[in-house]
């Protein structure tokens, strides 16, 4: 890690030295264990800051729209196939972007780090190759790394960035195919019980809309659940019903565009589900087109296309 | 007095027929405040719940009238909450919370009925924190983590018991009756010893604060402050402090209620005018916003810093901007006094 740290840092500040870009954005020490933070930096001296870890979990391609200027960012595979997807709707001009692609085999969840240490306060964390000392205030727990991965990580299958105009670290190893298996045992569920499990799920939202604003996607000039003429969803957090609706339109919204970052879920504040949802519509995706999104440049955006073959599964009756 | 914690469930429990009775409740990771049916629900942990207390007194949605319009005219039924209530467990930081928000709800221009009637048949029972985490930082806004500002019961945790401080007579009609014995010289010795051990370890210095915030409004430190903020309503939402509201409408046809839901100042439609207009165009005027009502304009008005140091919006920042690097930036920043 502190090697890959060095590298990015090194390329860093010889782009800006060199004057190839106005901007690098990155990662610096949070102020946290665990925590990388989003870091800007203009000048060499600043990006001295930049570091690797695996608590750098935001997804930075949320930085890059319409952006002035040339800019470098440090992506990991999943920043780098929201880039690819928001090159492909005009939101990133590639022309101005310098990509250090990062390869990444997953970032440590916060939410499993707490409940190892039982809800104590996690005070420090050691990575020594695959294994993870957590220590907390009196007590000290160690657990597999891979074990503690987000679960869009352990489901990722494009740590590898799938473009780069350099690229820092080792190329990893291909993954075998995602069998979307908590997703077919949701899907196995009655529609009771389904109903029922989103109920409860999103009883906890309160409408903090950090899923949206951290979701590299979702990017509406004006959002529907900020428009208030005509209000399309009620505004107050006292119907579960419209927490439900406010989900489902953003995730139907992010249809064929969404690349399982997994960035709404670590967002949110009180966590909920949420990749439930979101994976639900890539599986869809994928089934019904053969489709993934941002995974090359060259792929139209699955909803954006159409054939005469297209399936239209909801036309039949099964 | 002394509270054996095995008594607390039945304790509560007694307290249930005559009042509400709010308690931090384990909800999956963390906890939260919600009103009990049973003692045995009060997940008396660690730490501080996900969201504050405030949402008791100050909910996040309230209907403050319905209303009923036909051709005789309009009817209207006024929703104000005045049921009794205890809040359990509370931390003194969201008690003295609530002593902020008392300015804002009442004041020499304006007294909200629903906030105070509320606030009038609650009783705040608290519990000092005798390992403060991390990111608190309550003794650097005149708090501290046996501080009994708002509260009208605070209990020492000594082990197995709590040692119960009077502090209010409100506070002291709660135990009247109930029974507990009085602290033994070695429980008040032992209460002693767990305040005196309680260490806040992190501080923030606000020396020349608002000094700084009173002629930086326009300096070019918020254009970089802001930069990686992503615009939610995390922070607000987990706030203590955070008040500001929206009122509207919930109707069907002519009728309906009239509803008052938290908002929040990272929000585009915040401020935004009927006109179409909005002085706070991009997210840098709305986080200045934010640490300006905090930091100046609350003191201003009010004379109090609008924080108190509970380390939520620290914790759960999805890009982790964390507050108090955040003020150690505009403490280090250049006043420019004339741009």
């Amino acid at each position: 890690m502190q090697k890959l740290a060095d590298q990015i840092k090194d390329a860093a500040k010889k782009l800006l030295a060199e004057q190839k870009v106005d901007l690098v954005i990155g990662f610096a020490e949070g102020s946290l264990p665990l925590r990388g933070t989003p870091l800007f930096a203009r000048t060499p001296e600043e990006a001295d800051k930049l570091t690797w870890n695996l608590g750098c979990e935001n997804n930075l391609a949320n930085y890059l729209r319409k952006r002035e200027g040339k800019v470098a960012v440090v992506a990991k595979g999943c920043d780098v196939r929201s880039i690819v997807a928001l090159i492909k709707e005009n939101q990133i001009n590639r022309d101005n972007l310098y990509i250090i692609g990062v390869p990444c085999s997953g970032m440590i969840d916060r939410k499993k780090v707490n409940a190892i240490l039982g809800g104590k306060e996690l005070l420090e964390i050691e990575v020594n190759g695959d294994t993870a000392t957590l220590k907390g205030n009196n007590c000290s727990e160690t657990a597999k790394v891979a074990d503690l991965l987000h679960n869009s990580c352990k489901d990722c299958r494009y740590g590898n960035p799938v473009i780069y105009d350099e690229l820092v670290g080792e190329l990893l190893p291909e993954k075998e195919t995602d069998d979307f298996a908590e997703i077919k045992k949701f899907e196995s569920k009655t529609t009771a019980q389904r109903r029922a499990f989103m109920n409860s799920e999103f009883s906890k939202c309160i409408r903090c809309y950090a899923c949206r604003n951290a979701c590299p996607v979702c990017y509406c000039e004006e959002c529907f659940v900020d428009c208030n003429q005509p209000e399309w969803i009620g505004k107050s957090a006292l119907n579960t019903e419209d927490n439900i609706l406010f989900q489902v339109v953003r995730v139907f919204h992010s249809a064929g565009r969404c690349t399982d970052c997994g960035a709404c879920e670590r967002a949110c504040p009180m966590g909920i589900n949420l990749r439930l949802l979101t994976r639900k519509l890539v599986k869809d995706v994928k089934e019904l087109y053969n489709a993934e999104a941002g995974v090359n440049m060259d792929d139209k955006a699955a909803l954006a296309t159409f054939t005469a073959d297209d399936p239209e599964p909801f036309l039949v009756k099964e | 007095m002394i509270v054996s914690k095995n008594d607390i469930p039945s304790f509560l429990d007694k307290l249930i027929g005559e009042y509400q009775v709010f308690a931090p409740v384990q909800e999956g990771s963390y906890t939260l405040f919600k009103q009990i049916c049973s003692g045995a629900d009060a997940a008396l942990t660690d730490g501080n719940t996900k969201l504050p207390a405030k949402e008791i007194i100050f909910p996040q949605s309230e209907k403050l009238f319905s209303y009923n319009v036909t051709a005789e005219g309009a009817k209207l039924e006024s929703i104000i909450d005045d049921r009794k209530k205890v809040v359990f467990g509370v931390r003194p930081c969201d008690a003295k919370s609530l002593t902020l928000l008392d300015n804002v709800f009442n004041n020499d221009k304006y007294q909200d009925p629903y906030y105070l009637t509320r606030r009038a048949n609650t009783i705040l029972v608290g519990i000092g924190c005798n390992s403060p985490a991390s990111t608190c930082f309550c003794t650097s806004v005149k708090g501290g983590p046996f501080d009994t500002k708002g509260l009208d019961l605070l209990l020492v945790d000594i082990g197995d018991a709590y040692v119960v401080e009077v502090v209010t007579e409100k506070g002291k009609t709660l135990i009247d009756n109930a029974g507990f014995a009085s602290a033994s010289e070695a429980d008040k010795a032992a209460a002693a010893k767990a305040k005196d051990e309680a260490q806040v370890t992190c501080q923030v210095n606000t020396d020349g604060l608002k000094e700084k915030l009173d002629v930086n409004f326009y300096d070019p430190i918020w254009e970089k402050i802001h930069e990686k903020c992503l615009g939610c309503g995390a922070c607000t939402y987990l706030c203590p402090t955070c008040h500001c509201f929206d009122i509207v409408d919930d109707a069907v046809d002519c009728n309906g209620c009239r509803v008052r839901n938290w908002d929040s100042c990272a929000f585009p439609l915040f401020t935004l005018h009927g006109s179409g207009h909005n002085p706070r165009t991009s997210n840098k005027e709305r986080y200045r916003n934010r640490i300006m009502h905090k930091f100046k304009y609350f003191v201003d008005n009010f004379g109090e810093i609008a924080c108190v140091g509970c380390g939520r919006c620290i914790k759960n920042c999805p890009v982790n901007m964390d507050i108090r690097v955040v003020l150690e930036d505009v403490r280090g920043s250049e006043a420019r006094l004339d741009s």
